[in-house]
């Protein structure tokens, strides 16, 4: 698994890819930080965080298309299979590769509250619980767009169901106000990530919401190993 | 003697198509073996299940005696790979690439570069370490993929149709890595170019429709199809002595070229050893048997015998 994590981190930095999700993270971070906090003239970065939120959602996608359909349509997949490495360590290596490109993208909002620190007082638990929120989605997502591009060997279709599932977790909010089914209701309600999200926005680190997203992420990382082990079968 | 690689029952279905039909067969220890057979007869399938790509639906594959569904890292621990077509990351140099399957085997940091230079040595990429990947010609591709399959001395050496696309000098000096890979370790060929199996195996399996038809050592697969007898006698009598004989495929009556004698051309039905048998059937009906001799056919002949010619 380590030397999969360690080729994937090589590989994001070869190509633009790992700049270009870096920098584009970045852009958006400091435009909404001028836009609210230093043209707002306030401290709360709650603002900040809450809009980052759809910027995550596509980001994860063009961190993951490449990941494993790459691998497929290039059969350079062989070398991973018929190597003595489990087929969750695949995922796992280039899972954590994903994750840590974006942590480093969205570290720049902590050099933000930074900025805050040198003229003001920013609220630093709130801020920490914006950013741990702020990852926990992106691991998720990650989770699942990786999840996404087991089954493809397009960069473009594994690029566009990623996007197309980040789209349907945002309208799942929408959807709770649109749907009568009190069965679906409930579903959309629990499965909102905007509202999961929202929590840790306001300060508020809810264990439940957490947990949320931590097992929404090992579920997607466990059921991208299956559906690797699962080809083997075919 | 150990058998490295043993292989009961192999049966692997794609849908309705059955690509593996119960093959068996079991590799011992320092053989180079061939596999052999025409396109669609499970040579690729029978490769990929023994390197853990994919499973069989039935059957079992134990490689240094752990069975690659149960104790797949194990098996692949000692297995090394060369695909037919070897593909690698473009942005890796040859070094990084090497270090990487290292990882993947699970190689300690400390003595990996001494070992890729001692790779390197042996297939001829010494002075490619540096080069990237996506530059290397096809014959240097071809060693890098080699090279890869040599990570970590592995005891089981798979390679599949590892001479494609070369050009003559390249494929000599392939064929010089297998013989010399062959000294190490237990090696397993896939090749259409059966001149090639001939040059480098010890023995030959040869699958068909997913069967095996045909498990021998290569000489012996080359000489026994066909034998020549001179026989003392009748012709007639000797043709209907001949055609009683056991696994005897067919009887063809060549002339007389001694006095008294007549020879004849005999083919095993199913590539089996008839020698012995008709050695005895001659003598039971008291035909003395004065010359008997391999026809010198080559393993293409053999091949397309086994095979009935299909193509």
């Amino acid at each position: 698994m380590k030397a999969i994590l360690k080729r994937e981190l090589q590989a994001y930095f070869f190509s633009p890819l790992g700049y270009v999700v870096i920098a584009v993270m970045y852009f958006f971070s400091a435009y909404y930080f001028f836009t609210y906090n230093l043209y707002g003239n306030t401290t709360d970065t709650s603002t900040l965080f809450a809009m980052l939120f759809s910027v995550a959602m596509f980001l994860a996608p063009t961190l993951t298309m490449r990941l494993l359909s790459e691998e497929r349509r290039t059969k350079t997949e062989q070398t991973l299979l018929t190597a003595p490495v489990s087929r969750l360590g695949i995922v796992l290596g280039k899972y954590i590769a994903a994750l840590f490109i974006y942590l480093l993208a969205i570290s720049g909002t902590l050099v933000m509250a930074l900025v805050l620190q040198y003229y003001s007082q920013p609220d630093w638990p709130v801020v920490l619980g914006n950013f741990l929120g702020l990852f926990l989605l992106g691991a998720s997502l990650i989770a699942i767009c990786l999840f996404v591009s087991a089954f493809t060997e397009s960069q473009v279709m594994a690029a566009v169901g990623g996007f197309g599932v980040c789209l349907f977790l945002i309208l799942a909010d929408a959807l709770f106000y649109v749907v009568r089914n009190p069965v679906l209701r409930v579903l959309f309600a629990q499965f909102s990530f905007n509202g999961r999200y929202r929590g840790f926005t306001m300060g508020v680190i809810d264990l439940y919401d957490f947990c949320f997203f931590v097992s929404f992420a090992g579920l997607f990382v466990a059921l991208t190993a299956v559906a690797l082990e699962r080809r083997r079968w075919v | 003697m150990f058998s490295l690689i043993c292989a009961q029952g192999l049966t692997k279905r794609y849908g309705d198509k059955l690509a593996l039909d119960g093959a068996c067969f079991a590799i011992e220890e320092g053989q180079v073996v061939g596999l052999l057979g025409l396109n669609g007869a499970g040579k690729s399938t029978t490769m990929n299940i023994l390197t853990g790509c994919i499973s069989a639906t039935a059957g079992t594959v134990a490689i240094g005696g752990y069975d690659i569904a149960t104790h797949p890292r194990q098996a692949k621990r000692i297995t090394g790979y060369l695909p037919e077509q070897p593909a690698f990351y473009p942005e890796m140099k040859v070094r990084d690439h090497l270090n990487f399957v290292c990882g993947l085997k699970g190689l300690p940091a400390v003595g990996r570069k001494k070992h890729i230079d001692h790779i390197c040595g042996l297939v001829g990429l010494e002075d490619m370490l540096g080069r990237m990947v996506r530059n290397l010609s096809k014959g240097y591709r071809q060693r890098l993929g080699f090279a890869q399959a040599l990570v970590g001395d592995p005891k089981v050496i798979i390679l599949d149709e590892p001479t494609v696309g070369l050009d003559p000098s390249q494929i000599i000096e392939i064929r010089r890595l297998i013989k010399d890979s062959g000294q190490r370790a237990t090696v397993i060929v896939s090749s259409h170019i059966l001149s090639e199996i001939q040059a480098v195996c010890d023995r030959v399996i040869m699958l068909q429709k997913g069967r095996v038809i045909a498990d021998c050592p290569t000489n012996e697969m080359v000489g026994r199809a066909s034998i020549r007898v001179r026989v003392q006698g009748e012709a007639e009598v000797i043709g209907a002595a001949l055609h009683k004989v056991p696994g005897m495929g067919s009887v063809k009556q060549l002339g007389q070229n001694e006095p008294g004698t007549w020879d004849f051309a005999l083919e095993s039905a199913g590539g089996s050893d008839i020698r012995p048998a008709v050695f005895r059937a001659l003598a039971a009906a008291d035909l003395p048997l004065l010359a008997a001799h391999s026809a010198d056919i080559s393993l293409e002949e053999a091949f397309l015998h086994l095979t009935g010619g299909a193509t």
